[in-house]
């Protein structure tokens, strides 16, 4: 294993930030994989530390096949992290829409730059990512269907073994993400989306490391045994049904994610916040499969409170 | 008369509501039967079209005998996030102006985002006023894309701003209510100036001179208004950008606004701890300093100022 500080900045109040990547083998920049952006990113960062420990005794087995290499990054934001915030410290920008960044620009932009000119050579590239909407989802691989994308990339979602495989229309918001920018330099990219954010969950890391050690054995990047996971579906992204509230107040959970729902079934109710009484049942559109739950007790109008995966593609 | 542009449900006994102050007179004294709708507050931390748009209701209300046609202004179209001085829409991660054109279907930020746009769709112009932020002070001045330039360009010319600057198009901001609009066929102008958190009154006054010079020139205004002044116009490669390199905190030593020369001194960086100079900064060229760091504390890629270079002659 070699550890090197792939970029660095400073701060006038406060340590130097140094972004660490670890790299193991050597030769072909084979497959690169980013752990936190953003400063809640506790599980993603959990994810690549427990993928550092793991490889570090698998290199040290022979495992990592000759002249293939692979570089973890499991934190790109120290500082947020460190003090309990989201986005960056000074100015609340996301590095995560500042790809692929600018070494002339505003601090956001110089640390995105200097972090892609270090990755974005690798053949593979996998982001632990989370996503913007507050909630818990089952475990799923996703990339972004760009012109960038080839089949056999969409293919290659079936190599981690989980059980979706998401392909996402680009938004003008997508274009400024590491994802993005990933596909529109050559490489593979991936993002690996665990159950949780802010916490970490031991199941959820575990399935998610192992889904990562698959896919390197897959590509011929690493020798190992794994069994070979779940049976990955592969769906378009606008497949999934969300259900939103049309109505506020506190929500009370009748199901959570993975759980199997019929059309017609109670998701959750919605339950007055002053006086108890229930004034909406959110219930299932469709039968299918509880893919992301909303996870705040207190719910505005328009939120999207669940997705769910149809049984059937009809 | 205040008209709701979309309302929602909030969980504890409160809804939601963008509101709009119509002010029209069908029977005024120019033969204009146009629209103008006057749009502020996307930034929860922008609040110098708050005046702006509180002098322009009271100016044309009073005035209304003189006004031809319909001026709708839009104060706050990010009311939770003016209201609890936050620049985002509170509790969505994404930045309000790059969700355009919204959806019916999202959650309650692209819902509100949705009903702005429809609500604006059809007038003849808009003017999306914009404060940059809190590091950042600004002269009055509209930004145009090179796309829109050949439509927009001859308006912006009429709001009394100092500085019209022509920049490159992005993909990124396709997302913008700017962007949006004039896609849809309503002429939008950007307007930037001042600083976030605060009211720079003479800014808003000249501004105020300009949106009635332009109701005037559209025949919709019979009133008085201030002088007006030509801008300066201006593309990306006539712009300067200087950043600090350093971290610490900037002491300015120019004047916002002023004429700067090739090798002045635009403000010093300092180590607070030593009192040593870590880094002064020149101008690069010789222009107008349009935009001057206001914040102090910088880190390296902190962005100090803006420059926009004197056009050379022959």
């Amino acid at each position: 294993m070699v550890k090197d500080i792939i970029y660095s900045i400073k701060s006038p109040y406060r340590q130097s930030m140094d972004i660490v990547g670890y790299t193991f083998g050597s030769g072909e920049r084979s497959c690169c994989v980013v752990g936190a952006l953003r400063g809640n990113e506790i599980q993603q960062m959990a994810i690549c530390a427990q993928l550092v420990d793991t490889l570090k005794r698998l290199e040290e087995s022979g495992c990592v096949i000759s002249g293939k290499s692979v570089m973890i990054i499991p934190c790109a934001n120290n500082y947020s992290m460190n003090i309990g915030k989201r986005f960056w410290t000074m100015d609340n920008t996301d590095i995560n829409r500042m790809f692929p960044g600018y070494d002339q620009g505003e601090t956001t932009q110089r640390i995105a730059d200097g972090l892609f000119k270090a990755i974005r050579d690798y053949v593979h590239g996998i982001q632990m990512a989370s996503f913007y909407r507050d909630g818990d989802f089952l475990p799923h691989i996703k990339m972004m269907d760009t012109d960038y994308g080839k089949i056999e990339t969409y293919e290659s979602l079936s190599d981690f073994g989980l059980p979706y495989g998401l392909l996402r229309t680009p938004h003008p918001y997508d274009t400024t993400t590491l994802n993005y920018n990933w596909q529109v330099w050559g490489c593979r990219a991936y993002s690996l989306f665990s159950t949780y954010t802010d916490h970490i969950g031991k199941k959820s890391t575990q399935t998610a490391v192992n889904a990562t050690l698959r896919f390197l054995i897959a590509k011929g990047i690493l020798k190992w045994t794994l069994h070979r996971g779940m049976h990955t579906r592969i769906l378009n992204e606008e497949s999934i049904r969300t259900v939103k509230t049309g109505c506020a107040g506190m929500q009370k959970k009748h199901v959570t994610i993975g759980d199997e729902v019929a059309e017609g079934d109670i998701l959750c109710e919605i339950v007055h916040p002053l006086e108890g009484n229930t004034i909406s049942l959110i219930t299932s559109p469709v039968d299918g499969t509880v893919f992301f739950a909303h996870n705040k007790q207190l719910v505005m109008e328009h939120t999207d409170m669940f997705s769910i995966v149809p049984f059937s593609n009809v | 008369m205040i008209k709701p542009v979309s309302v929602a449900a909030l969980p504890v006994a409160e809804n939601f509501v963008i509101q709009k102050n119509r002010i029209e007179n069908n029977a005024g004294p120019g033969t204009a039967s146009k629209r103008v709708c006057v749009v502020t507050g996307t930034h929860g931390d922008e609040l110098e079209g708050q005046y702006v748009c509180a002098r322009l209701a009271k100016i044309l209300s009073d005035g209304k005998h003189k006004l031809s046609g319909i001026v709708d202004i839009y104060p706050a179209v990010n009311p939770l996030g003016i209201d609890s001085v936050t620049r985002g829409f509170p509790m969505f991660d994404l930045d309000m102006n790059r969700i355009f054109p919204g959806s019916s279907s999202g959650s309650l930020a692209e819902v509100a985002a949705h009903d702005v746009i429809r609500d604006i769709d059809g007038a003849d112009m808009c003017i999306d006023i914009h404060s940059s932020n809190i590091f950042l002070r600004e002269v009055p001045q509209v930004r145009v894309s090179e796309q829109n330039e050949s439509f927009l360009l001859q308006y912006a010319m009429m709001l009394n701003v100092d500085l019209v600057w022509i920049h490159a198009s992005a993909t990124v901001l396709e997302a913008t209510l700017a962007h949006t609009l004039n896609m849809r066929g309503v002429k939008t102008l950007v307007v930037e100036m001042g600083v976030g958190m605060r009211i720079t009154e003479s800014y808003c006054s000249q501004l105020l001179d300009g949106i009635l010079n332009l109701l005037r020139e559209l025949g919709m205004w019979s009133g008085a208004g201030g002088q007006t002044r030509a801008p300066l116009v201006s593309k990306d490669h006539n712009v300067g950008f200087l950043n600090s390199d350093a971290g610490g905190i900037f002491i300015p030593r120019a004047v916002h606004g002023s004429h700067v020369n090739t090798g002045d001194s635009v403000g010093i960086v300092l180590d607070p701890l030593t009192g040593a100079i870590v880094e002064e900064t020149l101008a690069p060229c010789s222009g107008l300093l349009f935009t001057l760091r206001e914040y102090p504390v910088v880190f390296g890629g902190s962005l100090l100022a803006r420059i926009m270079e004197d056009v050379k002659n022959g």
